[in-house]
């Protein structure tokens, strides 16, 4: 039974259609990847599910355990369990990242005292004891953020998890832990779904779907030999 | 003045009962007749925000609607909840040194630890001080004299309550000394009088809080800070206002640093209806040093209208004025940081740093800084930044659940920290309650 169900979305940004119709669903456990090329849509995907500013559906439907998303503001969204590791998180200065997740981590229902315990831990797990005491994303190298990302989706415990590109401007280490952490999250019961454009780090994760999205549409949806031929291929073998 | 309240308008015979009714010192009166005359023939300030509804002929000028007590069970039922709820008990009992408490115009409660009154500190009522140390004619008005504005002339006229501290050669209080002041009158007027001497090598911290309940009618608080500081001292001043948005807050606010000596003015303001305020440093000795830290919060219909000014008068002085302004709705904010740097004040630093953020698209502000050196053996540095909310932020932060007003006020937490985290932490903890408070309103 899926978690997830997008059906026949539609998205524009500025009046410009950029979603014209998208199918999906997320398995609960279960690791997908969405691939396609630049500006194929998939970050707009992600983004209009997670309800940003700016992307305005108009028409079809998404639903989050049989519950329609798409009419709740973005922490109602994030509150039912949906979660988006951003592709370029902001800087926000003067806030520090561990009082930031706190107040995060209460509002999906964990005590002070849970945090304080998951919080170091989480910390060491993704090696991460050089962050404690930063400020959210400030001055954070590109992978620095994308572990930043995997720190809070670590600590909210999502149902859904849409990463947009977490393995770009990754060292391989970075790379291995960022496979790890996902792994992880599938065998907690959580439905993934890996946005990228290589399938490299596809490799490291127990890969159930490939959703390939064109043109604002999924075009090709298979196992994970489809990622391989896209890695071998290029993105030609799905154009007709 | 057995009469609780006052008449309407002030009076010159009202200034000499007052006067007599607290049993002063000659000279205290003479300054107080003084001091009224200029109030009369002295004009409004000639710039910032528009106080022509400030009716002076609809002010009691003095109050006291309640008996001071020797403790805080004593007090009516209201007061007693309000400062329990402003844990000022328990603020006595954990982290302060000493404390005051003032309602309208007379100082209703006042206690100091006994170590630190064995060290020879003077924490007392500005009233007692007055009657009990004459030599505080040589410090009273001396920094900030009344021909310098007219509520400097009105403050000398009618001046009540107030704190003044001494601290002894060498002394250092390790322990913040705090006075609450309340408003709890309408349509009254408070103007405390606080006055700190710091000898030789000594060192104190003191905190003011303020809040008022609101009523209809405008009420004004127009208090006066005096520091010394002399050789080496180190004196810390904090202050956090909330006063409801009725109240007209007009203030004075002055430090001498002699040699060596260190000021620092720390401020968080979020009430008021309007608010006049540019605590000024005059480093007066070689190697003095100032800092000044102020963050205001300008909601519907207010004008936080501030500043700091730092005077070089010796060589080798350093200054830093920092502040950062949050402006939503009709607000409007206005920040005046002064530096003057005198001929003779050879290898001094300044630096001005002011940052606004506006919330809103009709949010007013204003940023005035002045910087004058008459010597080029000098340091001078300037930033200014304007910015908004950027919906990339709320969005992030709305995207990990928390609410638009939980993100927002997160955010100018976090553009106001470098100014909060130097406030001692049970105000900062109330200040991010505030802010939350008022950002739940606002969004709804």
């Amino acid at each position: 039974m899926p978690v997830l169900v997008v059906e026949d979305l539609h998205v524009s940004v500025g009046r410009e259609p950029i979603l014209r119709g998208v199918n999906l669903a997320l398995n609960p456990g279960r690791v997908h990847a969405l691939m396609g090329p630049n500006g194929s849509g998939k970050s707009t995907l992600a983004l209009s599910l997670a309800g940003g500013p700016g992307y305005e559906v108009t028409r079809g439907r998404a639903s989050l355990d049989e519950e329609e998303l798409l009419s709740l503001p973005p922490f109602e969204r994030a509150r039912k369990g949906l979660f988006l590791a951003f592709q370029y998180p902001p800087e926000i200065e003067g806030v520090s990242l561990r009082e930031f997740l706190r107040l995060a981590c209460a509002e999906r229902g964990q005590g002070f005292c849970e945090f304080h315990k998951s919080y170091p831990q989480a910390i060491s797990q993704l090696r991460m004891e050089a962050f404690d005491g930063r400020e959210l994303n400030v001055g954070f190298s590109g992978g620095e953020k994308k572990r930043s990302e995997l720190l809070q989706l670590y600590l909210l415990k999502p149902k859904v998890a849409l990463l947009d590109e977490p393995d770009s401007g990754v060292d391989v280490d970075a790379l291995r832990l960022i496979a790890g952490a996902i792994r992880a999250l599938a065998e907690s019961g959580a439905a993934v779904l890996i946005i990228t454009h290589y399938p490299r780090i596809l490799e490291h994760v127990p890969l159930s779907d490939v959703f390939v999205l064109d043109g604002g549409r999924i075009v090709e949806h298979g196992g994970p030999e489809l990622a391989h031929r896209i890695g071998e291929q290029g993105f030609e073998v799905v154009r007709g | 003045m057995t009469t609780q309240r006052t008449p309407r308008t002030l009076t010159r015979e009202f200034v000499e009962a007052l006067s007599v009714e607290k049993g002063e010192p000659a000279w205290m009166r003479a300054h107080r007749e003084r001091c009224f005359a200029m109030f009369e023939k002295a004009p409004l300030p000639r710039f910032g925000p528009n106080l022509s509804e400030l009716d002076f002929s609809d002010l009691s000028y003095y109050a006291r609607p309640v008996d001071p007590v020797k403790r805080w069970e004593d007090l009516p039922d209201e007061l007693r909840r309000t400062f329990n709820a402003l844990r000022l008990p328990e603020a006595e009992q954990k982290a302060l040194a000493g404390l005051g408490a003032q309602v309208d115009s007379e100082v209703v409660y006042r206690s100091l630890l006994d170590e630190v009154r064995a060290q020879g500190v003077i924490f007392a009522s500005m009233d007692t001080a007055v009657r009990e140390h004459p030599w505080i004619r040589d410090y009273f008005m001396k920094a900030i004299p009344a021909e310098d504005n007219k509520f400097a002339a009105l403050h000398g006229a009618v001046w009540s309550g107030g704190t003044f501290i001494w601290v002894p050669p060498g002394v250092e209080v390790s322990v913040p000394l705090q006075a609450y002041y309340r408003m709890q009158t309408e349509a009254v007027g408070q103007f405390e009088h606080t006055l700190i001497v710091a000898e030789p090598g000594s060192s104190v911290h003191y905190i003011e809080g303020c809040s008022a309940p609101r009523f209809a009618r405008s009420a004004l608080h127009s208090g006066m800070v005096e520091i010394f500081a002399k050789d080496g001292a180190k004196v810390r001043f904090t202050t956090v206002q909330n006063w409801s948005k009725n109240v007209y807050n007009l203030n004075n606010k002055r430090a001498l640093a002699h040699a060596g000596a260190t000021v620092d003015w720390v401020s968080g303001s979020l009430g008021s209806k309007v608010t006049m305020l540019y605590p000024t440093t005059v480093l007066l000795g070689p190697g003095a040093r100032t800092e000044n830290l102020s963050f205001t919060f300008s909601q519907d219909g207010m004008w936080l209208d501030s500043g700091a000014r730092a005077l070089h008068r010796a060589p080798d002085t350093t200054s830093r004025l920092v502040s950062r302004s949050v402006v939503q709705g009709s607000g409007r904010s206005v920040f005046r940081g002064t530096v003057h740097v005198f001929p003779h004040a050879k290898g001094s630093k300044a630096h001005v740093e002011c940052s606004t953020l506006l919330l809103t698209p009709d949010a007013k502000t204003e940023t005035i800084p002045i910087l004058n050196a008459e010597t080029d053996d000098v340091e001078l540095g300037h930033e200014a930044t304007v910015g908004r909310v950027s919906q990339d932020q709320l969005f992030y932060l709305m995207s990990r659940g928390l609410s638009q007003a939980q993100a927002m006020s997160l955010i100018v937490n976090g553009f106001v920290s470098p100014i909060l985290k130097e406030i001692p932490l049970e105000y900062s903890i109330e200040l991010k309650g505030l802010l939350e408070m008022s950002f739940e309103k606002a969004i709804g």
